[in-house]
């Protein structure tokens, strides 16, 4: 709660100091997930007061609302965390968007319980079992005798769609998840509750010394039953591809993007920027992202 | 000069005409816009699908499902559980102050209340998910108080502004003469108030609880923050719901435009509109009988 405090504040004193300062500037709207508003809340701050001509607007929303806006031209740049969907692309060309994707940071999905919970590792196929509602107590995994309290996102997050179509295999959640509103939400009720289950950014997890927040406890996860299981936060995993569940964030621009938005996107993925990825907890793009951000700039 | 007059009378007079007009069209124009845009819906949905239906899933990649039963119910729920809370409590602190208060109290105490129905709803819901929701896991050994019991406590604190001031109007607007005779004919204070003033006031203080539900239904913003919005059926007031209200609010930013999904969101909308109107329509009826007999 208090980051997201702390983040609307500083949203707030932004927006206003960018309006007091600069009436005249024409400002890079950027818009969509709740899962990267504060890594480019961040990425923008740093990047504005090393270039004090910019000027860009960092929005929350979900994916779903940044690639709306996008197809709209209601924003310059969409954070997604998922990939488009054919309906989306469809209807993008038809308004004569064509969208452009750029990597801009890789997260590994967390699964989180509460610190209480004895449990320590789970399948992939077990998580999508839980959240598909089909093991109700934490009994049958072999943790204490608990009923499982579902949190999850709501359906216009992009990492509600990442969950279920990399973990549920394409099938509904469970009626009984609780849908909160961004990451932030969902730890708050984890650490409140004994039964809890969530999914958030890795970026989520670490409290403002960087250490994991007190009273969550984050799962290994393993492909198969007798695989070996990793932590989300654990780099090489993700580098390797052995953490299961970890995905590109994206922003995506209408066409080749204007000189402003592409000078910030060279400098997000750039040296500078990925240092500020790493200390916010989410991981730097790997050297093939990089050479097709730079190719999608030009 | 009396032209003048006469002109600036017309002027005056068209302004304030415009105005009245103004308020109708707007409601004559939401209702039509709202209407409009549900219709669409129910080419595809069959109505009896659409209200009698539990399985609220629009984006399932297995199959669409648009039923908004659970939603109908967890909303009236969440707004019978805050009349449950907020009707007696309203209406004792209303004969409280019309009856009961020394008048330096009531100066103090109407102002607070008055001031209750200021606070923003988000500020309510807040309240829900850092105070009430771990004070209702506790009370009740259950993991987490995102339910229905939560939202109830909060749209009662909300609802309680209302019912308040409306019902110590009616109390107040009750004849002197009634309790006056009442106390001459030997009854106590408590047994005028009760049996003689409470009932002489009854229809404006259902009015009050009818206004009181009306904020209560369309309320949104507070239940959204603190009843969990499980789109699952409601075992009870200790499970999470999601009512019609916050349901619309979740998925109307990311809704592809002119898709069933989006007039699906409409027709929720529709359906909300009816209910707040028939309650807000009794109301008035009632609030207008009792007008009409005190005159």
């Amino acid at each position: 709660m208090k980051k997201t405090i702390m983040s609307t504040i500083t949203t707030l004193a932004l927006l206003s100091s960018i309006l007091l300062a600069a009436p005249a500037k024409k400002m890079i709207q950027v818009k969509g997930s709740y899962t990267m508003v504060n890594l480019v809340q961040i990425l923008a701050e740093e990047y504005m007061t090393k270039n004090p001509g910019a000027a860009i607007a960092v929005l929350g929303g979900g994916s779903g609302t940044g690639i709306t806006g996008l197809i709209n031209q209601t924003c310059d740049i969409a954070d997604h965390s998922r990939e488009w969907k054919q309906k989306e692309i469809d209807q993008a060309w038809e308004k004569g968007v064509t969208p452009r994707f750029f990597i801009i940071a890789v997260d590994g999905l967390s699964i989180v319980v509460n610190e209480k919970n004895p449990i320590e590792r789970l399948t992939l196929a077990q998580v999508g079992a839980i959240y598909r509602g089909e093991i109700k107590n934490w009994k049958t995994l072999g943790a204490y005798d608990k009923p499982v309290s579902l949190y999850g996102r709501q359906s216009n997050s992009g990492t509600y769609t990442f969950m279920q179509e990399f973990v549920l295999g394409n099938k509904n959640f469970s009626m009984d998840t609780k849908e909160m509103n961004g990451n932030a939400q969902i730890i708050e009720s984890i650490l409140q509750d004994e039964g809890a289950v969530g999914y958030v950014g890795v970026g989520y997890l670490y409290d403002q010394t960087g250490k994991i927040r007190k009273g969550l406890k984050v799962l290994n996860i393993s492909k198969t039953p007798d695989g070996e299981a990793y932590a989300p936060t654990d780099k090489a995993a993700i580098d390797s591809g052995k953490y299961p569940i970890s995905r590109p964030l994206y922003q995506a621009t209408n066409g080749k993007p204007n000189a402003d938005a592409a000078r910030f996107i060279a400098w997000e993925t750039g040296p500078e920027g990925q240092a500020i990825v790493e200390r916010e907890g989410f991981f730097a793009i790997s050297p093939a992202h990089k050479a097709q951000n730079d190719k999608n700039l030009k | 000069m009396r032209k003048w007059a006469s002109l600036e009378e017309s002027v005056i007079r068209a302004f304030f005409l415009t105005c009245g007009i103004l308020a109708v069209l707007v409601l004559v124009g939401i209702f039509a816009t709202l209407l409009s845009t549900a219709v669409p819906a129910f080419k595809e949905i069959h109505l009896s699908e659409f209200l009698l239906k539990k399985n609220w899933d629009p984006t399932s990649p297995e199959k669409a499902e648009y039923g908004i039963l659970s939603m109908i119910v967890s909303t009236l729920m969440v707004t019978g559980g805050a009349l449950l809370l907020a009707v007696p409590i309203g209406i004792g602190v209303a004969a409280y102050l019309s009856d009961v208060a020394h008048w330096r109290v009531r100066e103090i105490v109407k102002p607070i209340v008055e001031i209750l129905a200021g606070i923003p709803s988000v500020v309510v819901g807040f309240l829900g998910i850092v105070l009430f929701g771990p004070a209702i896991a506790k009370i009740f050994h259950i993991g987490n108080g995102l339910n229905a019991v939560n939202g109830s406590v909060l749209l009662a604190i909300m609802s309680l502004p209302t019912i308040i001031s409306i019902s110590e109007d009616a109390l107040n607007a009750v004849p002197q003469a009634y309790g006056e005779a009442s106390l001459a004919l030997g009854a106590s204070r408590w047994q005028t108030l009760f049996r003689v003033k409470v009932p002489a006031a009854l229809s404006g203080i259902i009015a009050a609880c009818m206004l009181g539900m009306g904020r209560a239904i369309g309320e949104t913003m507070t239940v959204l923050m603190a009843t969990g919005n499980a789109r699952a059926f409601p075992h009870g007031f200790l499970s999470s719901v999601r009512t019609m209200t916050a349901n619309v609010a979740i998925e109307l930013g990311e809704v592809p435009y002119d898709t069933t999904h989006y007039y699906a969101l409409f027709a929720i909308g529709l359906v909300l509109f009816v209910m707040t109107f028939i309650v807000n329509l009794v109301a008035d009826v009632i609030l207008r009988k009792y007008q009409e007999r005190e005159q």
